[in-house]
C-alpha cells in the first residue's frame, strides 16, 4: 500500500510545483477575450493583430464565454479588452441603471474604470430582409414599405415570433397585417426565401447569409428595432499606444466589412485570423501575423492542456478527499455535514461551478482546475467513508484487540481493505472530470472543450469531433487504466 | 489471572448486571449460556473492547486505564467465532502484524511462527494463502497462532468453534485443550455448547440474562442444579443416541 501510495503522490506532487512555475510568469501581454460567435472572434482577432502591428505583445482568448464572463473578466483585470454591443451593455450589463445617451454610458462605465470605444461603424440588431430582386421588383426600401404588400409571406425564427420586441412589437409599429406569417428554424427560412415560399423574414443585420443569399436589408425608418452598436470595451489603466491601436477601428468597419468577413469564415470556411488580417491590409495597410494552427499540433496541444486540467484537479482531489473520507468516518460530529457538504457541491451544475470561480481566481486553468478539484471530491470522499464503513465490525474488534495503535491499525487495515472502493470513487471522479473539463475551455482554460466550442459556432461537425472524440477515448483510457489497477492490486 | 468484579452494563437493556467473576492462572473457565445472555460482551469488557459503566476488570492485578490498554491487550490474545483474519494479508502477514508493529526482526519472527506451527498442527505451506484459500479449521488454527504470537499469560475464546464442521470441530477441540495445559495459560472461554465447555474448562460459569446464576465443575453443576433454568440448560443438551 505504501508503495502505492508513493507512485500516485510523488507524480502529482511534480505537477503541482510544476504548475507554480508556470503560474509565474513574467509581464503578461495585452489580452483580448471574445464571445462564442464568429463576428466576436473576428472583432477580436483583429484589435489583437491590430495591437501586435504596433509592437505590443497581445494575446487572444476566443470563445471565453457569454457576455456575464467577459465583463466579469474584464472587470477583473483578466482580460483587457474585448468586442460589446451597445445594447448589450445597456440593457444587460448595466440592466439597472437608466442610461439615455452615450455620454451617459460613458460615465458609468467610468466608475468600473473600464472605457468604451466610439462605435466601430455597424450596427448587428435584428433587421427584416427580403431578396433583393424581389423588393427591388416591389420598391420596397424601408419597413414601412412593406405596408403596402399585405400579400408578401413572411418567416420569422421562433424566437423572434415570441420576442415582445419582435414580431409582436413590429406589427403594431408598422401597422403591417400580412395574410401569412409563420414561424419556422431560421435555417430553413433562407431556403424558403430561395424557394420562394416565403418573401420577408428576419436576421441579423451582420449576417452573413445576406451576401450569400444576396438580400436586402430593410432600412429601420421607424426606428423600431434597438441599436446595437459594435464597440470595444476596454481597461482604462491600458496604455495610450495600446487604446490608439484599439481606437483604429472606430468608424472604420461598415456594415458591408463585417459581413463579407462573417461570410469569409461561415460559409468560405476561411481561418478567422486571416479573414482579419485581410482586411487590417485592405483597410489600414497593416502587415499583421497569421496564426493558424494544424490539426495534430491543435489536438495536441488540447490533449496536453486537458490532461492538465484533469490531471491536477483530479490529484489534488485524491489528496484531499481521501482525508476528508478518514475524518468523516472517526469524527462522528461531522460526519453527516461533511458528507452532505460535497454532496451539495455535487448538485450544483458545473457551469455554474465554473462561473463562480471566475471572481475567485479569474478565467484561465486556474478556475477551471479549482471547480473541477469541488467536482471530484464528492465520490472520492463518500467511497472513502463508505470503503471503512464497511469493514466487518469483527475484523475490526481483531484489529483492536491485538493491541494496535488507532492510527496504524488505519494504515495497514482500514485503508488496505478500502481500497477497491477508493479506487471506485476515483474511478468515477475521473470520467466525470474528463467530460467535465470540456466546460473550462468556455472560461479560457483550453482542452478538448475548445474545438467543440468552434465547432458549435462554425457550424462544423469535424471540428466538434476533434474535441468530442478524443474526450470520449481519454474518458475509456481512463476508465480502462483504473479497471487495471483494481485488478492489479487485487493480485 | 482475570478477576471481573461487579461489571454491570447496560444498553436499551441491562446486558451485564453485577457481575464478578474469577479465572486462576494457569485454568480454564468456560462461559456458557443461551444467545444474548451476556457473555460475549463480557469477553469484550475484559478485553477492553467495550467499557463497563461499572466495576472493574483486573489482569494480571492491573485495572484496564486507557493509558495501559494497549500493553494490556498485548498481554492476552483474543480468537473470534470467524477467526478475524484481515483478508488482505496472507496468514503469515497476519500472524507479523503485530510483531513488526513493535519491531521484531525477521530471524525472531520466523523462529516463533515455526514453533506455533508446531504447536497447533499447523503445515508452514499455508502460511502464504491469505484467508480466502484457507478451511475453517485452518483459518481457527492461523487466529489461534496469531493470539499466542506474543506468548500471552491469557486467551480469551469468543465461540472459536462455533462454525467449524464437527470433525474438524473435534481434533480441533484437543489440540485447543492440550496446547492450554501444556503452556499453563489463563483462559475464559465462551460457548452454547455444554460439552465443549465442560470438555475444555477446569470450571464453567453459567450465565442467564446478564447474571451468572452457577459457578463450578461439570459435576457441581449436573449434580447439583442452582435453579430449574439449569436443570433445563443441562439436560436440553441432545445426546445422538438417545432415540436408539
Amino acid at each position: 500500500m505504501k508503495v502505492v501510495l508513493k507512485r500516485l503522490i510523488i507524480p502529482f506532487i511534480i505537477i503541482l510545483i510544476s504548475a507554480g512555475i508556470s503560474e509565474a510568469r513574467q509581464q503578461e501581454p495585452v489580452r483580448a477575450g471574445t464571445k462564442v460567435f464568429t463576428e466576436s472572434v473576428l472583432l477580436g482577432e483583429l484589435v489583437t493583430q491590430s495591437i501586435e502591428a504596433d509592437g505590443c505583445d497581445a494575446e487572444l482568448i476566443k470563445q471565453l464565454g457569454g457576455t456575464q464572463i467577459l465583463w466579469s473578466a474584464l472587470l477583473d483585470g483578466e482580460i483587457d479588452v474585448y468586442p460589446e454591443y451597445t445594447g448589450t451593455i445597456i440593457e444587460e450589463i448595466l440592466a439597472d441603471t437608466d442610461i439615455r445617451s452615450i455620454a451617459e454610458l460613458d460615465s458609468v462605465l467610468a466608475t468600473y474604470e473600464i472605457e468604451m470605444t466610439r462605435p466601430l461603424g455597424f450596427n448587428n440588431t435584428y433587421a427584416i430582409g427580403m431578396k433583393e430582386e424581389v423588393a427591388g421588383d416591389l420598391g420596397i426600401r424601408t419597413i414601412s414599405d412593406l405596408r403596402a404588400h399585405p400579400e408578401l409571406s413572411y418567416g420569422f425564427s421562433n424566437e423572434f415570433m415570441d420576442r415582445s420586441d419582435g414580431w409582436p412589437g413590429l406589427r403594431q409599429a408598422a401597422g403591417l397585417l400580412p395574410e401569412s406569417v409563420r414561424g419556422l428554424d431560421h435555417d430553413l427560412a433562407y431556403r424558403g426565401l430561395q424557394a420562394e415560399n416565403i418573401q420577408v423574414i428576419d436576421l441579423y443585420s451582420t449576417d452573413p447569409e445576406i451576401q450569400y443569399y444576396d438580400l436586402r436589408v430593410l432600412e429601420d425608418d421607424l426606428n423600431y428595432f434597438p441599436e446595437y452598436e459594435a464597440v470595444y470595451l476596454y481597461r482604462s489603466e491600458l496604455e495610450t499606444s495600446i487604446v490608439e491601436s484599439i481606437r483604429r477601428f472606430e468608424g472604420a468597419i461598415s456594415r458591408d466589412a463585417m459581413v463579407s468577413m462573417n461570410a469569409a469564415v461561415k460559409i468560405d470556411r476561411e481561418g478567422d485570423s486571416a479573414v482579419a488580417s485581410r482586411f487590417l491590409s485592405e483597410r489600414f495597410g497593416i502587415e499583421s501575423d497569421v496564426y493558424e494552427e494544424e490539426m495534430w499540433d491543435r489536438l495536441w496541444r488540447n490533449t496536453i492542456d486537458h490532461l492538465y486540467l484533469v490531471g491536477i484537479s483530479l490529484g489534488l482531489a485524491i489528496l484531499f478527499a481521501i482525508p476528508l473520507g478518514v475524518i468523516a468516518v472517526k469524527v462522528k460530529a461531522i460526519e453527516t455535514p461533511l458528507l452532505g457538504a460535497v454532496g451539495i457541491l455535487q448538485t450544483v451544475p458545473s457551469l455554474a461551478i465554473l462561473v463562480f470561480m471566475i471572481p475567485l481566481f479569474g478565467i484561465g486553468a486556474f478556475p477551471a482546475i479549482a471547480a473541477l478539484f469541488l467536482y471530484s471530491l464528492l465520490p472520492i470522499v463518500r467511497n472513502t467513508h463508505s470503503g471503512i464503513k464497511s469493514i466487518a465490525g469483527p475484523l475490526m474488534e481483531s484489529a483492536r484487540a491485538l493491541g494496535l495503535p488507532n492510527s496504524f491499525i488505519l494504515r495497514r487495515i482500514e485503508l488496505p481493505l478500502a481500497v477497491p472502493s477508493i479506487l471506485a470513487g476515483i474511478k468515477t471522479s475521473a470520467v466525470i472530470n474528463v467530460g467535465t473539463a470540456t466546460l473550462g475551455a468556455l472560461i479560457g482554460a483550453g482542452g478538448y472543450g475548445q474545438p467543440i466550442l468552434t465547432g458549435i459556432r462554425l457550424d462544423s461537425v469535424p471540428l466538434i469531433l476533434e474535441g468530442a472524440i478524443p474526450a470520449a477515448v481519454l474518458a475509456l483510457l481512463v476508465q480502462g487504466l483504473f479497471d487495471l489497477i483494481e485488478k492489479w492490486i487485487r493480485g | 489471572m482475570i478477576s471481573v468484579q461487579d461489571i454491570s452494563k447496560t444498553y436499551d437493556q441491562p446486558v451485564l448486571k453485577d457481575v464478578s467473576l474469577d479465572v486462576p492462572g494457569g485454568t480454564t473457565v468456560s462461559l456458557i449460556g443461551p444467545s444474548g445472555c451476556g457473555k460475549s460482551t463480557l469477553l469484550r469488557i475484559v478485553m477492553g473492547l467495550i467499557e463497563a459503566d461499572s466495576g472493574q476488570v483486573l489482569i494480571n492485578g492491573q485495572a484496564l486505564t486507557p493509558q495501559n490498554m494497549l500493553d494490556l491487550r498485548r498481554q492476552m490474545g483474543y480468537v473470534i467465532q470467524s477467526g478475524g483474519l484481515f483478508p488482505h494479508l496472507t496468514a503469515r502477514e497476519n500472524l507479523t502484524l503485530v510483531t513488526g508493529y513493535l519491531g521484531w526482526d525477521r530471524e525472531k519472527e520466523t523462529e516463533r511462527i515455526e514453533e506455533l506451527c508446531e504447536l497447533t498442527n499447523m503445515s508452514a505451506t499455508n502460511l502464504d494463502r491469505k484467508p480466502d484459500g484457507l478451511s475453517g479449521g485452518q483459518a481457527q488454527r492461523i487466529s489461534l497462532m496469531r493470539a499466542l504470537m506474543l506468548d500471552p499469560d491469557i486467551i480469551l475464546l469468543d465461540e472459536p468453534l462455533g462454525s467449524i464442521d464437527p470433525l474438524v470441530r473435534y481434533e480441533l477441540q484437543r489440540d485447543l485443550k492440550s496446547i492450554f495445559k501444556k503452556l499453563q495459560k489463563t483462559v475464559l472461554l465462551v460457548t452454547h455448547d455444554l460439552g465443549e465447555a465442560a470438555y475444555l474448562g477446569d470450571r464453567i460459569s453459567l450465565m442467564r440474562a446478564g447474571d451468572i446464576i452457577q459457578q463450578g465443575t461439570i459435576q457441581d453443576i449436573v449434580s447439583n442444579p442452582a435453579d430449574a433454568f439449569v436443570q433445563k440448560f443441562v439436560t436440553a443438551q441432545r445426546s445422538p443416541l438417545e432415540d436408539l
